[in-house]
């Protein structure tokens, strides 16, 4: 540009004065916050002191953070915008086609890539914490995915179909003595009968209403775990539970366990890595069985259920069947992982099933995108990941003093997270529907066009 | 024009109250078989109010909905069923339903009744090829084994689908809408909306097809099309239309039959012809009281 200096000048005063209004705005707002403080004396009076040196340096830096901003990142999203949009570029199709099976191929190969990065001892960890955990909120991610995307019905107490097979394995495994591979369908099948005595109610409620009511049923579950003593323990919880055995072999150190049969230095990772392994293949079952179900009648019948269910009773389809088969195959898959959950800790409590849970396990659905089970997976090893990944964060002590500890502010960053997704993609990561069938070709749907549900 | 067949539906003395308001105050009408029976009448005379009785989404506060299936000598079958307080009679030579007896689900599914509304209601986020496959949900229901057989991968399924998606292509086809099947049907422009709605009400394979204002917001080009549409519909498959309409280019060029609503209270009933000359027909569509018509006519040079 011809007057490229002078527009310089216009910016910088520009910016100069939008980075004064923000310093007085922040001023303003944190002079009662941050600029005054009280404190108890010795006479136990409460006294107000001030603390002019932090708010001015938080107010500094707030304006010169927005002063950059103006400066710098504005002018270039004003050029962005008058660009026309590119069309998307023919790697990001390739990515898109190879992306699942590579994901597929890592995963399974994930516990042997860090046997051998960290060693047999260091390797638990990784496989557990990173591994095990996320493919058990990936499942139920997905799984809560069949409900809240494909559906449409926004269900806030999924954690209590968790809590039921958590509680089926438990206490059927230490009432009979029944091995996992029987409890884990039994557990599905109770979850999935509580889904559908829950649908049963509140299949005429919509919206706001059903979050309300399923919400309200979340908590009826953990307090009657609470409360009914002489069954679940209380708050104590359950111990001891039966652990999975590798087909009848036992992963302990004696003589007839699995490190001995297979004539192998005892390690708990075998144990581990046999679990990974297992909600492994749960996960898949899940993601396989939905991408089944959104072909046939059902599935689409959730889906025309979400985006107009006037339209479906006028087409002959029963709306409360379908209803009720959202609910009772969103618990199921909540079932199988329940008794996984329980079996792999060998404990469980009504601690693991407060609201927060459901919460984080319908945020990551969100976050994901509605309906997409790759946005779900994504979402869950970001947020799940995310979380773990600040347990390892110990060079942050070295900076901010020892008693400093990252996971307390997993809820602010969660926070965070969730306002600038909300801000760039506001209908998740991945927001536009693949069509379940095609004539010619398979076009994406963009999300202006599909339907929320009403609840 | 249509013959002059049997009697498909039987709407008898039917009556709905909603509250203290009586939207529909002892209509009794009916259409026959292979005919395009019109349902007209002002604004607010309670058209769409029959239609959501006949349809199941209102349940009637009296009155009898009687359809029938099958052979004409059905209808012998009414009053058993009546008495015998069920939904349905099966008979050696068809079937009888009582459509106030049934809920909505049903009459589409059971009596074969389909609808359209006078708002679309299209699935926009599905392509316009998924709109007609969710038509044909219950038979592809029974072909998935109720969803168990179809998620193990049994191959009766892969065959049904291929075969709804063959007749989903073939009413595409007849409403123009072929190239589009992969588009997501909110994309769709209006007129292409309403005739897909049409489509998707036609792949439940009802006997009875009711529109709700299929012409409302086309141009001139594109109701006569509709026309067109609705004529094929009744001479290639003998399927009967009941329909409400404003339009009356598309109400006298193509109803075998009309019936005429004013308040809740049927005013007239019979050949277009009959219909378009008659007094309280004119004096209803004017606002006037019968006595005023040929004041009001002789004012506006009528």
């Amino acid at each position: 540009m011809a007057n490229g200096p002078q527009s310089r000048t216009v910016d910088v005063a520009r910016a100069l004065r939008d980075a004064g209004l923000t310093a007085l705005i922040a001023f303003g707002l944190f002079l009662p916050l941050i600029g005054f403080q009280t404190v108890q004396d010795v006479s136990n009076t409460l006294i107000l002191r001030t603390r002019w040196p932090l708010l001015v340096s938080v107010v500094a830096v707030i304006a010169i953070a927005r002063f950059l901003y103006a400066l710098l990142v504005v002018p270039r999203l004003k050029e962005r915008a008058l660009k026309p949009a590119a069309a998307p570029a023919p790697w990001r199709a390739a990515v898109g086609k190879w992306f699942v099976p590579f994901a597929i191929g890592f995963v399974v190969v994930y516990p042997v890539i860090v046997v051998f990065a960290s060693g047999l001892g260091g390797a638990v960890k990784w496989i557990d914490n990173f591994g095990i955990q996320i493919l058990i909120y990936i499942m139920l991610g997905w799984g809560l995915n069949i409900v809240v995307g494909l559906a449409g019905l926004l269900d806030l107490g999924y954690v209590a179909f968790y809590a039921v097979g958590s509680y089926s394995y438990a206490l059927l495994a230490k009432a009979f003595g029944l091995s996992f591979w029987i409890l884990l369908p039994l557990a599905g099948c109770l979850a999935s009968f509580w889904g559908i005595l829950l649908g049963f109610p509140v299949l005429r409620l919509r919206g706001d209403y059903l979050a309300i009511v399923t919400l309200a049923f979340g908590e009826i579950v953990r307090l009657v775990l609470i409360n009914f003593v002489d069954l679940t323990n209380g708050y104590a919880g359950i111990t001891s539970i039966p652990r999975p055995t590798f087909f009848g072999i036992p992963f302990n150190a004696d003589d007839d366990g699995f490190a001995a049969v297979f004539h192998l230095e005892f390690s708990p990772i075998y144990r581990t890595i046999f679990l990974y392994y297992v909600i492994l293949a749960l996960a898949l079952l899940t993601a396989c069985v939905t991408v089944r179900l959104r072909r046939l009648p059902v599935g689409r019948a959730w889906e025309a259920l979400r985006e107009d269910e006037i339209a479906c009773r006028s087409l002959g389809i029963n709306t409360t069947n379908t209803k009720l088969t959202a609910f009772a195959m969103g618990a199921m898959f909540a079932g199988f992982a329940g008794s996984f959950f329980a079996a792999r800790q060998g404990f469980i409590s009504p601690d693991s099933f407060t609201f927060l849970e459901s919460a984080s396990i319908l945020s990551i659905v969100v976050l994901g995108g509605m309906g997409s089970q790759i946005g779900v997976a994504i979402a869950a090893i970001v947020m799940i990941g995310g979380t773990e990944i600040m347990r390892e964060l110990d060079f942050l002590k070295q900076i901010f003093g020892q008693t400093f500890d990252p996971t307390q502010y997993r809820m602010l960053l969660f926070g965070f997270a969730m306002v600038l997704i909300m801000i760039w993609r506001p209908r998740g990561l991945i927001s536009t529907r693949t069509p379940s069938v095609f004539l010619k070709e398979r076009k994406v749907i963009s999300s202006d066009l599909v339907g929320q549900g009403h609840g | 024009m249509g013959g002059n067949g049997d009697i498909l539906l039987k709407v008898e003395h039917l009556r709905m109250r909603f509250g203290g308001l009586v939207a529909i105050d002892d209509v009794s009408f009916e259409a026959r078989q292979g005919d395009i029976t019109a349902l007209i009448g002002p604004n607010g005379a309670g058209k769409t109010t029959v239609f959501n009785c006949i349809t199941g989404f209102y349940k009637p506060s009296g009155g009898r909905l009687g359809l029938r299936h099958g052979a004409a000598t059905a209808w012998d079958g009414l009053e058993t069923l009546t008495d015998n307080g069920k939904r349905s009679l099966a008979r050696a030579d068809g079937a009888l339903y009582l459509l106030e007896r049934m809920p909505d689900y049903l009459v589409t599914q059971q009596a074969r009744v389909a609808r359209t509304f006078q708002n679309i209601r299209l699935f926009p986020g599905m392509t316009v090829l998924e709109n007609l496959l969710v038509a044909q949900h219950n038979r592809l229901m029974l072909a998935s084994g109720y969803t168990l057989l179809g998620v193990l991968g049994f191959p009766s399924y892969a065959k049904a689908e291929r075969a709804a998606i063959e007749n989903a292509r073939q009413w595409l086809d007849r409403v123009g809408l072929l190239a589009r099947a992969d588009d997501p049907a909110g994309d769709l422009p209006y007129g292409a909306q309403r005739r897909l709605e049409i489509a998707r009400a036609m792949c439940t394979e009802p006997v009875l097809l009711c529109l709700d204002e299929p012409a409302a917001g086309l141009n001139p080009r594109e109701s006569a099309e509709l026309n067109a549409l609705l004529l094929s519909i009744r001479d290639a498959h003998g399927i009967s239309i009941l329909l409400i309409e404003h339009d009356m280019s598309v109400v006298m060029e193509i109803s075998d039959h009309v019936v005429v609503l004013d308040y809740g209270v049927k005013i007239a009933d019979g050949a277009p012809d009959a219909v378009r000359n008659d007094e309280k027909v004119i004096a209803a569509y004017l606002g006037v009281a019968d006595e005023d018509v040929e004041k009001v006519e002789a004012e506006v040079g009528l």
